[in-house]
């Protein structure tokens, strides 16, 4: 098993590398002992943005499918978590309930899409083309949401002002329930990030992930040795899309608010500047680049949100132009050569 | 016999153009059939009807029994054929040994993977490679870690689409032995090819394509004493430029 974590398609495979992610482990279980409850809310808030990136590190990075789309599945994972918990109520797994359908809606939303694309032959530019086109359709119709008539049972989706009065998740504990909000949400975040990114590192170290990355290379290739390359594809793109809604669904339960902004085109471009500044073709720089980014942009954003943006895309340039490979794959690369150099 | 690949009546048009007009063959189990013929005359896109990444306008392919005109490659491929392209395709950025590897695995169980690899990397002479991305080797030892990926899958037919492109005489002469030695194990070949030593050296039998239809057909004997055949490749300003 701990054999199947590591292989050719991730940096960090030696002894070294899970001792010091298994700290690091440690450390984050600590830190709402020491640290006080609006950092650790703070740090949550943190974490559900990583299961979004990573997803689009597997579709972008390994499987070469520059997705657009990922705010289109975290609106309709975090609006479908809104509108079923609303009409189903929080109680009695009702909550972790509405998380579930609303993840499977994203997915089933991307099985669509993605059968459409890839069995269409949309390829290359088009398909970040029609990913973006339906994330702004869908920002577009969400904004013009706010009259009494759109509401989907007791759900008012609300246009521009953002779906509200949703209830956080619940997780039922022999009849009765604890609410997951502050230190117990958090953790519920950190145990699902963790259960992600080593379930990640398995596929993408598993046969599918030989192929994958096969198909990203060549995929006439790829096709001439067997493999039924659009079906690969298609999988992979609505696991990349389904953590996107993933996200959604936690951001919704964290704040009880989502508004069609988290959906329309300056949210849609942030996924795609942290994969490519933290570099996507390695799932854990992706993981520490985008955590580092989300870190940043909040510091700054406290004394301007616009420079925060307008610093956003000055790296993604910068990025692109001196570390095409991103910042985070670059610095990896350089410690395992040091590591290697001192244990050779 | 049965043949294995059997081309029936086989057309393609590029805009009105005849690539391939109204072909019949038949390729039959264990023999190395190589396909010649002037530039333009169709042999590429012949080895890509039967592959599958073109579909034809007319006419019908089967093989071992099975009807798989309107197939898609990768079905084609789990049925038993495997193909080396023209110009060399390998998954450059990967290393040697994971090219390999990811050829093998459909196949291979996973306790066996390991040694398969090994015993694989070693006939194409690429053991010390291994670990090397397949975009930095020779354009010869491309050629040949592609052969070895479409070995890899023990093909019933392998198709090789001018294998010895760029090879020394010394590696075209090893890529022939490696090819009888293969068709002596049982395997059915094809070939497209421009180096007519190679030809004599391991086909039994050609075909002569020339401007998308069957020009002639018959052993390397034959074949080379035919002088329409010596006319059409004489008779092209550019007959074997190209290889």
């Amino acid at each position: 098993m701990f054999q199947r974590l590591n292989g050719p398609q991730t940096l960090g495979n030696g002894r070294g590398f899970w001792i010091g992610a298994l700290a690091v482990f440690a450390v984050a279980v600590a830190f709402p002992a020491v640290a006080d409850p609006y950092d650790v809310g703070n740090f949550a808030y943190f974490l559900i943005w990583i299961f979004m990136a990573l997803g689009l590190c597997l579709m972008w990075g390994y499987g070469g499918m520059l997705s657009f789309g990922q705010t289109f599945f975290f609106g309709l994972g975090g609006y479908g978590y809104g509108v079923i918990e609303i009409n189903i109520g929080a109680a009695h797994g009702g909550s972790l309930a509405a998380l579930v359908l609303a993840v499977s809606v994203a997915a089933l939303a991307a099985a669509i899409l993605g059968y459409f694309m890839i069995y269409g032959r949309i390829g290359g530019v088009f398909f970040g083309i029609v990913t973006l086109s339906t994330t702004l359709a869908l920002a577009a119709f969400v904004g013009q949401t706010a009259g009494p008539e759109w509401t989907v049972g007791t759900a008012r989706l609300n246009g521009f002002n953002g779906m509200q009065g949703m209830s956080p998740l619940q997780l039922p504990w022999f009849g009765r329930d604890i609410d997951l909000e502050e230190s117990a949400l958090y953790y519920f975040l950190l145990v699902l990030l963790a259960a992600t990114y080593v379930g990640l590192r398995l596929l993408v170290n598993s046969r599918f992930g030989n192929v994958l990355v096969a198909i990203r290379e060549d995929p006439q290739r790829a096709e001439l040795l067997g493999y039924d390359v659009r079906r690969y594809q298609l999988v992979t793109f609505v696991i990349g899309s389904l953590l996107a809604g993933l996200s959604g669904a936690l951001y919704t339960a964290w704040g009880q608010f989502i508004t069609p902004s988290s959906i329309g085109l300056p949210a849609a471009a942030m996924p795609i500047v942290w994969v490519a500044f933290a570099g996507r073709s390695d799932l854990t720089a992706t993981f520490v680049g985008t955590f580092v980014l989300l870190f940043a942009f909040q510091t700054i954003t406290i004394y301007s949100e616009q420079s925060a943006l307008v610093l956003m895309g000055l790296l993604l340039v910068a990025t692109v132009l001196f570390a095409p490979r991103g910042l985070m794959v670059g610095v990896g690369q350089s410690l395992t050569r040091s590591f290697a150099k001192r244990g050779g | 016999m049965a043949a294995l690949l059997e081309i029936r009546a086989l057309s393609r048009t590029f805009g009105g153009l005849f690539a391939v007009s109204d072909v019949d063959l038949d390729v039959n189990p264990g023999e190395i059939h190589c396909l010649i013929g002037p530039n333009g005359a169709g042999k590429s896109t012949l080895f890509k009807l039967v592959m599958g990444t073109y579909t034809p306008t007319h006419g019908s392919i089967r093989f071992d029994g099975e009807d798989i005109t309107q197939m898609p490659p990768f079905r084609r491929v789990n049925l038993g054929m495997s193909i080396k392209m023209q110009a060399p395709s390998v998954f450059r950025a990967l290393p040697v040994w994971q090219n390999v590897h990811i050829a093998l695995q459909r196949r291979v169980p996973r306790r066996l993977l390991a040694a398969e690899e090994g015993r694989l990397l070693d006939l194409l002479g690429l053991a010390a490679e291994a670990a090397r991305p397949a975009g930095e080797l020779s354009h010869g030892q491309q050629q040949w870690l592609e052969i070895g990926m479409a070995l890899a899958l023990q093909p019933k037919l392998l198709l090789l689409d001018e294998p010895t492109a760029g090879l020394s005489p010394e590696e075209t002469f090893r890529t022939g032995e490696l090819v009888k030695r293969l068709a002596q194990a049982g395997m059915t070949v094809m070939v497209v090819e421009h180096d007519m030593d190679f030809v004599r050296q391991i086909a039994t039998r050609v075909t002569v394509l020339h401007l998308g239809k069957i020009f002639a057909e018959g052993s390397v004997e034959a074949i080379v004493a035919d002088p329409a055949v010596a006319e059409i490749y004489l008779g092209t300003p550019h007959a074997n430029a190209d290889s």
